[in-house]
């Protein structure tokens, strides 16, 4: 733990998990993810993607191996100190997981009222990013009456209206048109810049190079170290490309 | 308080017969808290209007007209000897025959009828003296002479009533046992129903408090709707209770109606069970979701 650095925000070591008696589907996955990146989390389906982001957002505990988040060993936080560690991460869930009886806008409001933000300032962050993912006119509406492309976007609201200092997206621009899957893209770069640290699982293999971001490939449990490195394994080398910027609360009001 | 839920609470079809429930309890409960506060009422009044004195009555023997003096000194005796007796006086025959003169006229007057000698007994309300035992000493150092039936018919009377307001206790026990119970049931199936919304909301970063600030404000609310119910319906009935008690001329529970006093005791149960519901369901929340990984 000694040797954990603070701008280490996810480390796996020997991660391995299998459900129930099954055989692992997530075998030896050693990684790091300095503060800042960006990575596309690649893979057949199967490969286990999914598994491996409910490692990251703590749905799920290994069956062997270390994470750490933020510098901490996810194994010994105590269930008191769990919800403290996921207000820092933000969930783009690759079936939404919107509460259906909620509104959009009340969806979107979850992140910040659990965390006892006021009323007040929750209405105008959350009527702020509603309009700049172009559901202003949805505030009121219920997820069944949305579109998937909507659904998708509030999803997305809903994991980047706290500010996490990681956003973990499974899937996010599967259901929207290639212009709106690039503009979410822009807002992920642009969250990222700000300094959050962003993995993107996806199949769209087109997104992937057209933003030239590092790439972490999953093959039927193994996790293929990242093919264009930025920014990390770069003990040695420094840390030139982290963004110079510093995280920025007020993130949205640059959007 | 109860303005916003972020689970749809309010459309659990199972959550929605629980107001009904509690307003059952509740009118059941304020029955029996009624009767309580009846019984006490009528057991103090009682208790203290005959405690403070004792009739003691000495029957002549068999053929004679008159009870025997040296009977009547062993029974004195052993009235004075008993402790917490005060004072002790011995009615004489004149005294005996205005006390049966409104039931025997002036038949009373004939000498030859054998009249019992009463001794008139000043106690000590709070010596606690115990009736029937000395019944038995008088009989046994004095033959004939006995404690008036009423004082011992009316011990029994009080501790029947006694008997009586511990079982309507119980019964007020039984019924926060049982709402506590459907509380628990409810609440558990709710956070089964609602499994998917509570992980997402955990994963979203909230507190197990959190979770369970919903389902105890929803109980609380729950609570109280039914509450009202319940209130609604004893009220009238209590009333009713009391007019036909009145009517029958029931002397005996005249004065023992409820006060101001007992209306409020009996108003504010609807609230403690609203409260019992609301801690009721956050408890159960909060060690379920403790089980949980």
């Amino acid at each position: 733990m000694s040797n954990l650095s603070s701008d280490l925000v996810v480390r796996f070591e020997n991660v391995g998990l299998r459900y129930g008696l099954g055989p692992e589907v997530l075998q030896d996955i050693y990684f790091e993810l300095e503060a800042g990146s960006f990575h596309f989390l690649t893979g057949a389906s199967g490969a286990g993607k999914s598994s491996l982001m409910k490692l990251m957002y703590m749905a799920m505990r290994p069956t062997r191996g270390l994470i750490s988040l933020f510098g901490r060993d996810v194994a010994i936080t105590s269930r008191k100190d769990l919800p403290n560690l996921r207000r820092r991460v933000g969930v783009v869930f690759q079936e939404y997981r919107l509460l259906d009886h909620l509104s959009t806008f009340d969806n979107v409001a979850l992140p910040l009222r659990v965390a006892d933000t006021r009323e007040a300032e929750v209405r105008k962050h959350v009527e702020e990013l509603l309009t700049w993912v172009g559901l202003e006119n949805h505030m009121k509406a219920k997820p069944a009456t949305l579109s998937g492309g909507q659904q998708q976007r509030v999803a997305i609201a809903r994991a980047i209206i706290a500010r996490p200092r990681l956003l973990l997206a499974d899937e996010p621009t599967g259901n929207v048109d290639d212009r709106m899957a690039y503009r979410l893209m822009h807002l992920f770069e642009e969250l990222n810049r700000l300094g959050t640290t962003v993995v993107i699982a996806t199949h769209n293999q087109q997104l992937v190079e057209r933003l030239a971001h590092p790439v972490l490939h999953l093959d039927e449990g193994h996790l293929q170290l990242p093919t264009k490195t930025r920014g990390i394994y770069q003990d040695n080398d420094g840390e030139d490309s982290r963004p110079a910027m510093p995280y920025d609360p007020d993130v949205l009001n640059y959007l | 308080m109860i303005s916003r839920t972020d689970l749809p609470l309010d459309h659990d079809a199972h959550a929605r017969f629980l107001p009904w429930l509690i307003a059952f309890m509740v009118y059941l409960a304020m029955l029996a808290m009624a009767g309580i506060l009846v019984l006490n009422n009528t057991v103090t009044r009682w208790d203290r209007g005959i405690s403070g004195t004792l009739t003691v009555q000495a029957m002549p023997a068999d053929g004679s007209l008159d009870v025997d003096a040296k009977v009547l000194q062993d029974a004195l005796a052993v009235l004075a000897s008993t402790p917490g007796v005060l004072n002790v006086t011995l009615l004489d025959r004149d005294d005996t025959l205005a006390l049966v003169e409104p039931w025997l006229g002036d038949m009373a007057d004939e000498s030859d009828l054998p009249l019992p000698r009463l001794i008139d007994v000043v106690i000590d309300p709070d010596a606690g003296i115990d009736t029937e035992a000395l019944g038995r000493r008088l009989a046994i150092a004095a033959p004939g002479v006995s404690v008036d039936d009423h004082r011992v018919w009316l011990d029994r009377l009080v501790r029947l009533l006694q008997t009586l307001q511990w079982i309507a206790f119980s019964v007020v026990l039984v019924i926060f046992l049982v709402t506590i119970g459907t509380v628990i049931f409810t609440t558990r199936t709710g956070l089964a129903i609602h499994r998917e919304a509570i992980h997402v909301l955990h994963l979203i970063g909230a507190y197990d408090s959190y979770v369970a600030r919903q389902f105890a404000s929803r109980a609380l609310w729950l609570g109280l709707k039914g509450g009202a119910i319940g209130l609604a319906f004893a009220i009238p009935t209590l009333l009713a209770i009391g007019f036909f008690a009145e009517r029958m001329q029931m002397e005996t529970m005249e004065s023992s109606g409820l006060q101001l006093p007992h209306y409020i005791a009996i108003g504010v149960l609807p609230i403690i069970v609203a409260l019992i519901a609301m801690l009721t369901a956050r408890t159960t929340v909060l060690r379920t979701l403790a089980r949980m990984p």
